[in-house]
């Protein structure tokens, strides 16, 4: 009977059952020679030459998914897996390579992140395992969290920030008459308040240098104040770029193109060393407030294109509607155009407050340290040489967890008010 | 209260009687105040610089640099003057801007098709790719790459060997050099085959317009690249050696390679981070632009009988251009800017070598971060002019 089958023929539904195990033993063979070969350093097809042995379990694998290519076999399973990873031979080699590049990887990485990786103890001799050193960042989470602020203000940092979620969790629960006043109440009175917290100086609290602020707390408090100032700036570059007066127009488009066409490590280093020079003689702007400022001025570009696009998506007709009542331009664009243009934008505007995330790190090149920059001083104690890796893998899950919350969010955003309209 | 609501009112009315004026007033006060702002700012500037006694201009360019550079395309050494080092360090800008888009394109074009893939496992790799490495910072990846993944490279002793030819080791890529005897030659006949393609393309495209005869234009041309460069060696006088690199010992305990080309882990770790970084921007414009093309185009396609190959290639790909092209440009801009993050590993870059090195010395910041920045503001726009000119291109003529 075997002798009837073209082994090379499509496998046919008529001889499923024979078919369907030759399969499935040729793909487990391939499978378990992968596994063996790279977890336990076993190799079990040796007596095949060594040029061939090294592609044995893709030979096996592609055999028996080409022997698994049943069609219309009436199993539910795998007439699902066939269409999805097994469609054709092409298919069928991808599919196996990167169960292969799995199987080979997947292993040894969660070995050195969590398995053989220390927990326990204080100080480097500690670390005897040979997977990550998670002490390093354990020692010195709070550095990397808070900077060089002193251990005993923490409770400083840590009450603005829980506030400022508890008022931002607030905003979607409280009754929609309130919400105004919320939201206006934390534009422009809260940063206030948490700026006075942190750095002090009044009511008691010890002065604390911004030279000392630093770690991931930092990240947030540069792109907190930097979304809330760019926005008004990048709505009336917007405008302004929009604006029938060419003056108004062409400064516009001067600042966003110039703003848009420089990288953002000149513009730190124009804010560092550059901008001192423009300052009358006397005069000191502290290092971090010019830093933000030059992150703002730069955004702000960002927004004002991000917004212009929410503008011209709108129809004229609202233009017209809103003239005929007898709006002057500031009415106009206040109470009609921009909430409009405004809610088409949030995915754009949520877009740029990312990249704004994303970019802080670099102001480690004029001297203040975030979370990579705190890292890069950690990495080069004397006492904790050699933890390069952990670090950045801990600073990319951290950053990592923040920017792809907030992706998500925006793209949840984009298809609630995609539906709008 | 009344006073101030007639004061109001009356303002209003001055207003909205001289349309004129509101049209000007807010103008000149804009301009005014730009004016204004950039006169106190150069105002203090030049007070500032008298009082630390320097004076405004470009003179230093020519003074001698007096630094070195680890790594240029041009001849530098310390004697050169500033202008040049200058030079170096836009070549080196260039050179990793070029290797990243080239790197960054094909990776992001494979990665956008993958994403779009029948083959569920490869659809979920693309798109775990994509979210992995387009919500870390930049400037993180790349200090992964330099400080953690590079490092742990063995040392050139122990090189990890690319078929004898190129080593790999911690203090870089080793590769042959390529020595050439009448170059120039070569460098013609590839110019004249260039020519040549262009033509037969042309060529072809017309008699497939008139006759609908087709030519086998693929072929043709790749022969003609093949052939026509090796003929230069039998007949042109053109030969081509290698220079390969050899593992020297340099002291008691140190090796290290010498000869060929060596591409330092810097310009290695920052090529990697911008194509790896960039290419998942690229990718999701080119998924945009394929699913942008309607399904009713593949299924017309389809039903004359075009192959699915020929389908690509002839209705959506063409189509998909369209959409792709405008957003992937501010990708290639966004990759040349952030190549600016080389100071922060040490690759000689612009920034490094002009705003950094080159600044200390002279102490000269405003003259310096100006010519850096008006360097990227060219190079910006030089990226979007060929940009949009490609895009003109390829555009729907509509006649």
């Amino acid at each position: 009977m075997i002798k009837n089958i073209n082994f090379l023929r499509k496998p046919s539904r008529e001889k499923f059952n024979l078919f369907f195990s030759i399969g499935i033993f040729l793909f487990s063979l391939g499978l378990i020679d992968v596994t063996l070969n790279s977890l336990f350093d076993v190799n079990i097809t040796s007596f095949f030459p060594r040029v061939l042995n090294y592609f044995t379990p893709l030979i096996f694998g592609f055999l028996g998914l080409h022997y698994l290519r049943i069609e219309f076999s009436g199993n539910k399973m795998l007439d699902k897996l066939n269409t999805n990873i097994n469609s054709n031979w092409f298919n069928s080699i991808l599919t196996l390579l990167i169960i292969f590049v799995l199987i080979q990887n997947i292993p040894p990485l969660l070995n050195w992140l969590i398995i053989d990786a220390n927990f326990v103890g204080t100080t480097k001799e500690d670390c005897t395992d040979s997977g990550a050193c998670w002490i390093f960042i354990k020692i010195w989470f709070p550095r990397l969290m808070y900077g060089l602020y002193p251990n005993t203000e923490l409770w400083r940092i840590n009450t603005s920030f829980i506030m400022l979620i508890t008022l931002v969790v607030a905003l979607f629960y409280i009754p929609i008459k309130l919400k105004k006043y919320l939201i206006i109440f934390l534009i422009f009175v809260f940063p206030f308040i948490m700026f006075n917290l942190i750095s002090g100086g009044n009511f008691g609290l010890e002065w604390i240098e911004t030279t000392a602020w630093g770690g991931l707390s930092l990240t947030f408090i540069i792109s907190i104040f930097a979304l809330i100032l760019c926005f008004p700036i990048g709505m009336f570059l917007a405008l302004g770029r929009r604006s029938s007066a060419p003056v108004t127009r062409y400064s516009s488009i001067g600042f966003i193109e110039f703003w848009r066409g420089v990288p953002l490590i000149t513009v730190l280093f124009m804010a560092s060393v550059m901008f001192p020079m423009f300052l009358p003689d006397g005069v000191y702007m502290d290092k971090l407030f010019r830093v933000i400022i030059a992150i703002t001025l730069f955004e702000a570009a960002y927004m004002a294109e991000v917004i212009r696009g929410g503008l011209q998506a709108l129809p004229r007709g609202q233009y017209d509607a809103a003239k005929s009542l007898g709006m002057g331009y500031w009415r106009l664009h206040m109470l009609v155009i921009l909430p409009q243009a405004l809610k088409l934008v949030i995915p754009g505007i949520a877009n740029t407050f990312l990249a704004l995330v994303k970019d802080t790190p670099l102001i480690l090149v004029v001297g203040l340290l975030e979370l990579v920059g705190m890292i890069d001083m950690a990495k080069t104690n004397p006492d904790w040489l050699g933890f390069a890796t952990e670090g950045y893998v801990f600073a990319g899950i951290l950053f990592w967890i923040i920017c792809y919350s907030m992706s998500r969010y925006s793209q949840r955003l984009e298809k609630k008010y995609k539906t709008d309209r | 209260m009344n006073l101030i609501s007639t004061f109001n009112k009356s303002i209003g009315n001055f207003f909205s009687s001289r349309p004129k004026f509101r049209y000007y007033l807010p103008q000149i006060l804009t301009a005014l105040g730009i004016v204004f702002i950039f006169a106190y700012f150069a105002y203090n500037a030049q007070v500032n610089m008298e009082n630390r006694g320097i004076d405004f201009g470009l003179r230093f360019l020519g003074e001698e640099a007096s630094f070195d550079i680890q790594f240029s395309l041009i001849e530098y050494s310390g004697a050169s003057s500033y202008a040049k080092a200058y030079l170096v360090g836009l070549l080196n800008t260039i050179l990793v801007a070029c290797i990243g888009i080239f790197f960054a394109t094909i990776l992001g074009v494979i990665i956008g098709i993958s994403r779009l893939s029948s083959n569920y496992l490869i659809a979920k790799v693309a798109e775990w790719y994509i979210e992995i490495f387009r919500n870390i910072p930049l400037l993180l990846q790349l200090f992964f790459w330099y400080f953690a993944a590079l490092r742990a490279l063995p040392l050139p002793k122990e090189a990890i060997n690319f078929f004898d030819v190129a080593y790999l080791s911690v203090k870089g890529l080793y590769v042959p050099k390529f020595i050439w005897t009448n170059f120039s030659v070569f460098l013609y006949s590839i110019i004249a085959v260039i020519v040549a393609v262009v033509f037969i393309f042309k060529y072809a495209k017309k008699q497939q317009e008139q006759t609908g005869k087709q030519i086998p234009v693929f072929s043709i041309s790749t022969s003609l690249i093949v052939l026509f460069p090796l003929l230069t060696f039998l007949i042109g006088g053109v030969s081509l050696t290698f220079e390969y690199p050899e593992l020297k010992q340099l002291s008691q305990t140190i090796f290290n390679y010498i000869g060929g080309v060596a591409i330092i882990p810097e310009l290695m770790a920052l090529a990697a981070a911008l194509s790896l970084y960039t290419a998942t921007f690229i990718a999701e414009c080119v998924r945009a632009g394929i699913t942008g093309v309607g399904k009713g185009q593949k299924e017309a396609a389809a039903s004359i009988g075009l192959t699915p190959g020929q389908i690509l290639r002839l209705v959506v790909m063409p189509q998909a251009l369209r959409i792709i092209i405008p957003p992937t440009t501010n990708q290639y801009l966004n990759l040349t800017k952030n190549s600016s993050l080389a100071a922060a590993i040490a690759y000689p870059d612009i920034v490094l070598v002009f705003a950094g090195t080159a600044m200390m010395q002279t102490g000269r910041a405003i003259e310096i971060v100006s010519i850096t920045m008006l360097t990227y503001l060219s190079l910006s726009i030089v990226i979007s002019i060929f940009m949009n000119w490609y895009n003109k291109k390829i555009a729907i003529k509509e006649k």
